[in-house]
Protein backbone atom coordinates (compact mmCIF):
# COMPACT_ATOMS: atom_id res chain seq x y z
CA UNK A 1 0.00 0.00 0.00
CA UNK A 2 3.22 2.37 0.85
CA UNK A 3 4.77 1.35 -2.01
CA UNK A 4 3.69 4.50 -4.35
CA UNK A 5 6.03 6.56 -1.25
CA UNK A 6 9.30 4.42 -2.38
CA UNK A 7 8.81 4.80 -5.98
CA UNK A 8 11.25 7.00 -7.58
CA UNK A 9 8.64 9.02 -9.69
CA UNK A 10 5.18 9.62 -10.32
CA UNK A 11 3.24 10.13 -13.35
CA UNK A 12 2.97 13.80 -14.73
CA UNK A 13 -0.77 14.07 -14.60
CA UNK A 14 -0.92 12.68 -11.34
CA UNK A 15 1.64 14.57 -9.24
CA UNK A 16 0.07 17.72 -11.39
CA UNK A 17 -3.43 16.96 -9.71
CA UNK A 18 -1.70 16.62 -6.71
CA UNK A 19 -0.28 20.05 -6.49
CA UNK A 20 -3.97 21.07 -7.92
CA UNK A 21 -5.85 19.71 -5.24
CA UNK A 22 -2.99 20.97 -2.18
CA UNK A 23 -4.21 24.70 -3.81
CA UNK A 24 -7.67 24.08 -3.24
CA UNK A 25 -6.36 23.50 0.88
CA UNK A 26 -3.72 26.27 0.64
CA UNK A 27 -6.72 28.50 -0.21
CA UNK A 28 -9.45 27.04 1.82
CA UNK A 29 -7.51 26.32 5.28
CA UNK A 30 -5.00 29.83 5.02
CA UNK A 31 -6.06 32.12 2.58
CA UNK A 32 -3.08 31.82 0.11
CA UNK A 33 -2.03 30.68 -3.03
CA UNK A 34 0.71 28.59 -3.51
CA UNK A 35 3.44 31.06 -4.43
CA UNK A 36 7.57 31.06 -2.97
CA UNK A 37 9.29 34.37 -4.61
CA UNK A 38 8.20 36.59 -1.73
CA UNK A 39 9.77 34.04 0.46
CA UNK A 40 12.98 34.97 -0.75
CA UNK A 41 12.40 39.06 -0.78
CA UNK A 42 11.34 39.21 3.06
CA UNK A 43 14.31 36.67 3.53
CA UNK A 44 16.35 39.37 2.10
CA UNK A 45 14.74 41.77 3.99
CA UNK A 46 15.57 39.83 7.32
CA UNK A 47 19.55 39.43 5.95
CA UNK A 48 20.00 43.02 5.27
CA UNK A 49 18.27 44.13 8.47
CA UNK A 50 21.06 41.89 10.31
CA UNK A 51 23.86 43.53 8.32
CA UNK A 52 22.70 46.96 8.53
CA UNK A 53 21.97 49.80 11.42
CA UNK A 54 19.24 51.16 8.99
CA UNK A 55 16.09 50.25 9.37
CA UNK A 56 14.96 47.84 6.64
CA UNK A 57 11.28 47.64 7.43
CA UNK A 58 11.40 51.45 6.63
CA UNK A 59 12.40 50.71 2.80
CA UNK A 60 8.79 50.80 0.69
CA UNK A 61 9.02 47.50 -0.36
CA UNK A 62 8.91 45.85 2.75
CA UNK A 63 6.73 47.40 4.00
CA UNK A 64 4.45 45.88 1.31
CA UNK A 65 6.70 42.46 2.33
CA UNK A 66 7.72 42.61 5.91
CA UNK A 67 10.95 40.64 6.55
CA UNK A 68 9.61 38.19 8.54
CA UNK A 69 8.83 34.89 8.68
CA UNK A 70 5.36 33.66 7.49
CA UNK A 71 3.69 31.31 5.88
CA UNK A 72 4.87 31.06 2.61
CA UNK A 73 8.64 31.34 4.18
CA UNK A 74 7.86 27.55 5.97
CA UNK A 75 5.90 26.74 2.85
CA UNK A 76 9.62 27.18 1.21
CA UNK A 77 11.13 25.48 4.18
CA UNK A 78 8.58 22.66 4.30
CA UNK A 79 9.52 22.15 -0.14
CA UNK A 80 12.98 21.11 1.17
CA UNK A 81 12.08 19.05 3.23
CA UNK A 82 9.18 17.19 1.64
CA UNK A 83 11.56 16.71 -1.53
CA UNK A 84 14.11 15.27 1.12
CA UNK A 85 11.94 12.85 2.61
CA UNK A 86 10.26 12.09 -1.02
CA UNK A 87 14.34 11.34 -2.22
CA UNK A 88 15.63 9.50 0.83
CA UNK A 89 12.43 7.02 0.43
CA UNK A 90 12.63 6.64 -2.89
CA UNK A 91 16.43 5.99 -2.32
CA UNK A 92 17.53 8.55 -4.53
CA UNK A 93 19.09 10.77 -2.62
CA UNK A 94 22.57 12.05 -3.43
CA UNK A 95 24.84 14.90 -2.56
CA UNK A 96 25.60 16.32 -6.66
CA UNK A 97 27.11 19.76 -6.97
CA UNK A 98 27.54 19.56 -10.81
CA UNK A 99 23.72 18.59 -12.56
CA UNK A 100 24.81 15.78 -15.65
CA UNK A 101 23.39 17.69 -18.29
CA UNK A 102 25.85 20.73 -17.63
CA UNK A 103 28.66 18.31 -16.84
CA UNK A 104 28.66 16.91 -20.03
CA UNK A 105 29.22 20.32 -21.62
CA UNK A 106 31.00 22.56 -19.08
CA UNK A 107 32.57 19.84 -17.12
CA UNK A 108 32.31 18.54 -13.46
CA UNK A 109 34.01 21.70 -11.86
CA UNK A 110 32.20 22.61 -9.19
CA UNK A 111 33.08 26.31 -8.99
CA UNK A 112 31.47 27.49 -12.71
CA UNK A 113 28.42 25.54 -11.96
CA UNK A 114 27.99 27.30 -8.64
CA UNK A 115 29.18 30.75 -10.35
CA UNK A 116 26.38 30.21 -13.06
CA UNK A 117 23.67 28.83 -10.60
CA UNK A 118 24.49 32.30 -8.80
CA UNK A 119 24.30 34.33 -12.16
CA UNK A 120 20.96 32.85 -12.91
CA UNK A 121 19.48 33.01 -9.18
CA UNK A 122 19.72 37.06 -8.89
CA UNK A 123 18.39 36.89 -12.44
CA UNK A 124 15.36 34.99 -11.28
CA UNK A 125 14.98 37.17 -7.83
CA UNK A 126 15.13 40.08 -9.71
CA UNK A 127 12.55 39.29 -12.29
CA UNK A 128 10.28 37.09 -10.36
CA UNK A 129 10.14 40.23 -7.68
CA UNK A 130 9.74 42.48 -11.08
CA UNK A 131 6.87 40.16 -12.40
CA UNK A 132 5.04 40.01 -9.07
CA UNK A 133 5.70 36.36 -8.84
CA UNK A 134 7.14 32.80 -10.27
CA UNK A 135 6.50 29.91 -11.61
CA UNK A 136 4.52 29.11 -8.67
CA UNK A 137 3.10 32.28 -7.51
CA UNK A 138 2.10 33.45 -11.93
CA UNK A 139 2.51 29.79 -13.12
CA UNK A 140 0.03 27.59 -11.31
CA UNK A 141 -1.46 29.99 -8.76
CA UNK A 142 -2.85 33.06 -10.87
CA UNK A 143 -3.26 31.06 -13.93
CA UNK A 144 -5.93 28.77 -12.13
CA UNK A 145 -7.81 32.00 -11.14
CA UNK A 146 -8.28 33.28 -15.02
CA UNK A 147 -5.18 35.85 -13.63
CA UNK A 148 -4.19 38.06 -16.88
CA UNK A 149 -0.92 38.99 -15.68
CA UNK A 150 -0.34 35.60 -14.60
CA UNK A 151 -1.36 34.21 -18.09
CA UNK A 152 1.07 36.48 -19.52
CA UNK A 153 3.59 36.01 -16.91
CA UNK A 154 4.26 32.26 -17.51
CA UNK A 155 4.16 32.56 -21.34
CA UNK A 156 7.59 35.50 -20.65
CA UNK A 157 8.69 32.78 -18.24
CA UNK A 158 8.97 30.05 -21.13
CA UNK A 159 9.90 32.57 -23.46
CA UNK A 160 12.65 33.58 -21.63
CA UNK A 161 14.01 30.43 -20.80
CA UNK A 162 13.56 28.74 -23.66
CA UNK A 163 15.79 31.90 -25.65
CA UNK A 164 18.16 31.65 -23.10
CA UNK A 165 18.29 27.62 -22.94
CA UNK A 166 18.76 27.98 -26.66
CA UNK A 167 21.67 29.98 -26.30
CA UNK A 168 23.42 27.71 -23.42
CA UNK A 169 22.85 24.48 -25.26
CA UNK A 170 21.57 25.22 -28.93
CA UNK A 171 17.77 25.07 -29.99
CA UNK A 172 17.56 21.91 -30.89
CA UNK A 173 15.32 22.58 -34.09
CA UNK A 174 17.83 24.31 -36.19
CA UNK B 1 -16.45 30.39 12.39
CA UNK B 2 -13.96 27.75 12.78
CA UNK B 3 -12.39 28.59 9.46
CA UNK B 4 -12.13 32.04 9.68
CA UNK B 5 -10.76 31.38 13.19
CA UNK B 6 -7.51 29.11 11.91
CA UNK B 7 -7.04 31.19 8.90
CA UNK B 8 -6.05 34.59 11.56
CA UNK B 9 -4.38 31.90 14.06
CA UNK B 10 -0.85 33.14 13.04
CA UNK B 11 0.61 30.14 14.87
CA UNK B 12 -1.58 28.12 12.99
CA UNK B 13 -0.67 29.08 9.81
CA UNK B 14 3.17 28.17 10.27
CA UNK B 15 2.00 24.85 10.92
CA UNK B 16 0.16 24.83 8.11
CA UNK B 17 3.00 26.44 5.93
CA UNK B 18 5.02 24.12 6.57
CA UNK B 19 2.81 21.27 6.41
CA UNK B 20 1.78 22.17 3.15
CA UNK B 21 5.40 22.95 1.65
CA UNK B 22 6.04 19.48 2.56
CA UNK B 23 3.40 18.02 0.64
CA UNK B 24 4.14 20.61 -2.39
CA UNK B 25 8.13 19.81 -2.49
CA UNK B 26 7.25 15.58 -1.82
CA UNK B 27 5.17 15.84 -5.28
CA UNK B 28 7.66 18.34 -6.87
CA UNK B 29 10.52 15.83 -6.36
CA UNK B 30 8.28 12.66 -7.18
CA UNK B 31 7.87 14.75 -10.20
CA UNK B 32 10.69 14.77 -11.48
CA UNK B 33 10.93 18.90 -11.89
CA UNK B 34 12.81 19.08 -9.01
CA UNK B 35 15.64 17.74 -11.43
CA UNK B 36 18.10 20.75 -13.78
CA UNK B 37 17.98 18.14 -16.44
CA UNK B 38 14.42 18.22 -16.78
CA UNK B 39 13.37 21.31 -16.42
CA UNK B 40 16.32 22.57 -19.06
CA UNK B 41 15.04 19.29 -20.81
CA UNK B 42 11.40 21.81 -21.10
CA UNK B 43 13.00 24.94 -22.00
CA UNK B 44 15.01 22.93 -24.56
CA UNK B 45 11.83 21.51 -26.17
CA UNK B 46 13.01 18.20 -25.44
CA UNK B 47 11.12 16.77 -22.54
CA UNK B 48 7.68 18.29 -21.60
CA UNK B 49 6.95 17.10 -17.84
CA UNK B 50 7.77 20.62 -16.45
CA UNK B 51 4.48 21.86 -18.45
CA UNK B 52 2.34 18.30 -18.03
CA UNK B 53 2.80 19.06 -14.18
CA UNK B 54 1.41 22.68 -14.60
CA UNK B 55 -1.31 22.12 -16.80
CA UNK B 56 -2.51 19.49 -14.24
CA UNK B 57 -2.09 21.14 -11.59
CA UNK B 58 -4.36 24.20 -13.24
CA UNK B 59 -7.06 22.59 -14.30
CA UNK B 60 -7.74 20.49 -11.45
CA UNK B 61 -6.93 23.50 -8.91
CA UNK B 62 -8.80 26.18 -11.24
CA UNK B 63 -12.12 23.99 -11.25
CA UNK B 64 -11.80 23.31 -7.38
CA UNK B 65 -11.20 26.94 -6.52
CA UNK B 66 -13.77 28.40 -9.02
CA UNK B 67 -16.19 26.18 -7.04
CA UNK B 68 -15.36 26.77 -3.26
CA UNK B 69 -15.33 31.09 -4.79
CA UNK B 70 -19.12 30.20 -5.59
CA UNK B 71 -20.07 28.70 -2.77
CA UNK B 72 -18.25 31.30 -0.57
CA UNK B 73 -15.83 29.10 1.15
CA UNK B 74 -12.33 31.06 -0.24
CA UNK B 75 -11.67 34.53 -2.17
CA UNK B 76 -9.79 35.23 -5.21
CA UNK B 77 -6.15 37.09 -4.98
CA UNK B 78 -5.55 37.96 -8.56
CA UNK B 79 -3.59 41.51 -9.12
CA UNK B 80 -3.20 43.55 -12.20
CA UNK B 81 -0.18 43.34 -14.11
CA UNK B 82 1.43 45.23 -16.80
CA UNK B 83 3.81 45.60 -19.75
CA UNK B 84 6.79 46.93 -17.79
CA UNK B 85 6.50 44.86 -14.97
CA UNK B 86 4.80 41.76 -15.91
CA UNK B 87 6.44 40.74 -19.08
CA UNK B 88 9.99 42.76 -18.82
CA UNK B 89 9.60 40.91 -15.24
CA UNK B 90 8.88 37.73 -16.85
CA UNK B 91 11.55 37.74 -19.47
CA UNK B 92 14.04 38.98 -17.08
CA UNK B 93 13.00 36.16 -14.70
CA UNK B 94 12.74 33.47 -17.77
CA UNK B 95 16.49 34.00 -18.49
CA UNK B 96 17.30 33.44 -15.12
CA UNK B 97 15.11 29.94 -15.24
CA UNK B 98 17.31 28.79 -17.99
CA UNK B 99 20.89 30.17 -16.09
CA UNK B 100 19.59 28.48 -12.79
CA UNK B 101 17.92 25.37 -14.19
CA UNK B 102 15.55 25.61 -11.07
CA UNK B 103 12.88 28.24 -10.07
CA UNK B 104 11.98 29.47 -6.57
CA UNK B 105 9.69 26.79 -6.13
CA UNK B 106 12.00 23.57 -7.18
CA UNK B 107 15.25 25.06 -6.49
CA UNK B 108 14.12 24.22 -2.81
CA UNK B 109 12.94 20.91 -3.51
CA UNK B 110 16.56 20.36 -5.50
CA UNK B 111 18.69 21.23 -2.53
CA UNK B 112 16.46 19.31 -0.24
CA UNK B 113 17.27 16.36 -3.36
CA UNK B 114 20.74 16.86 -2.37
CA UNK B 115 21.57 19.27 -5.07
CA UNK B 116 24.35 21.90 -4.01
CA UNK B 117 23.84 24.12 -6.77
CA UNK B 118 20.37 24.54 -6.18
CA UNK B 119 21.77 25.94 -2.57
CA UNK B 120 23.54 28.60 -4.59
CA UNK B 121 20.83 29.40 -6.84
CA UNK B 122 18.58 29.90 -3.99
CA UNK B 123 21.33 32.46 -2.05
CA UNK B 124 21.02 34.21 -5.57
CA UNK B 125 17.29 34.24 -5.39
CA UNK B 126 17.28 36.38 -2.46
CA UNK B 127 20.26 38.08 -3.55
CA UNK B 128 18.07 39.57 -6.81
CA UNK B 129 15.04 39.77 -4.67
CA UNK B 130 16.80 42.20 -2.27
CA UNK B 131 18.30 44.15 -5.13
CA UNK B 132 14.83 44.27 -6.57
CA UNK B 133 13.63 45.97 -3.15
CA UNK B 134 16.76 48.41 -3.27
CA UNK B 135 15.59 50.17 -6.44
CA UNK B 136 11.56 49.27 -6.01
CA UNK B 137 10.77 52.95 -5.56
CA UNK B 138 12.65 54.11 -8.31
CA UNK B 139 11.16 51.24 -11.04
CA UNK B 140 7.78 51.68 -9.88
CA UNK B 141 7.94 55.38 -10.39
CA UNK B 142 9.08 55.09 -14.23
CA UNK B 143 8.62 51.35 -15.80
CA UNK B 144 6.46 49.04 -13.33
CA UNK B 145 2.98 51.07 -14.13
CA UNK B 146 3.82 51.34 -17.89
CA UNK B 147 0.93 49.59 -20.41
CA UNK B 148 -1.38 48.23 -17.47
CA UNK B 149 -3.49 45.80 -18.91
CA UNK B 150 -6.83 46.17 -19.65
CA UNK B 151 -8.38 43.75 -16.98
CA UNK B 152 -7.38 41.81 -14.26
CA UNK B 153 -8.76 38.61 -15.00
CA UNK B 154 -9.76 36.65 -18.35
CA UNK B 155 -13.33 36.60 -17.72
CA UNK B 156 -13.55 40.61 -17.21
CA UNK B 157 -11.35 41.07 -20.54
CA UNK B 158 -13.76 38.69 -22.86
CA UNK B 159 -17.11 40.29 -21.10
CA UNK B 160 -18.13 36.22 -20.52
CA UNK B 161 -18.76 34.60 -17.27
CA UNK B 162 -16.20 33.21 -15.04
CA UNK B 163 -17.89 29.52 -15.22
CA UNK B 164 -18.01 29.67 -19.10
CA UNK B 165 -13.91 30.54 -19.07
CA UNK B 166 -13.15 27.59 -16.81
CA UNK B 167 -14.59 25.52 -19.23
CA UNK B 168 -13.01 26.80 -22.04
CA UNK B 169 -9.54 26.71 -20.47
CA UNK B 170 -10.32 23.06 -18.84
CA UNK B 171 -11.16 21.57 -22.44
CA UNK B 172 -8.09 23.48 -24.12
CA UNK B 173 -5.82 22.03 -21.20
CA UNK B 174 -7.07 18.67 -21.44
CA UNK B 175 -7.20 18.91 -24.90
CA UNK B 176 -3.52 20.15 -25.03
CA UNK B 177 -2.97 17.16 -23.05
CA UNK B 178 -4.54 14.18 -24.82
CA UNK B 179 -2.40 15.87 -27.96
CA UNK B 180 0.80 15.14 -26.18
CA UNK B 181 -0.14 11.98 -25.56
CA UNK B 182 -1.20 10.75 -28.96
CA UNK B 183 1.82 12.46 -30.21
CA UNK B 184 4.16 11.07 -27.84
CA UNK B 185 5.33 14.06 -26.58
Amino acid sequence: MFECFTMASWSPYIVGAGIGVLSWLTFLLSDHPLGCSTAYARTAGMVESVLSQKNVGKMPYYRKFAPKVEWQWMLVLGVVIGAFISAYLSGTFSLQAVPPLFADTFGTGAALRFAVALVGGVLMGLGARWAGGCTSGHGISGTLQLSVASWIAAVCFFAGGILVAGMIYGFPIL
Amino acid sequence: MALKQLRSNTRAQLVLGLVFGVAFGFLLQKGGVTEYGVILGQLLLTDFTVVKVMLAAIVVGMIGVFLMNRAGMVSLHTRSGSVGATVIGGLIFGAGFAVLGYCPGTAAGAFGSGALDAAIGMIGIAIGAGIFARFYPALDRTVLKRGEFPAETIPELVGMKRGMVVAVVAVLILCLLYSFEVLGI
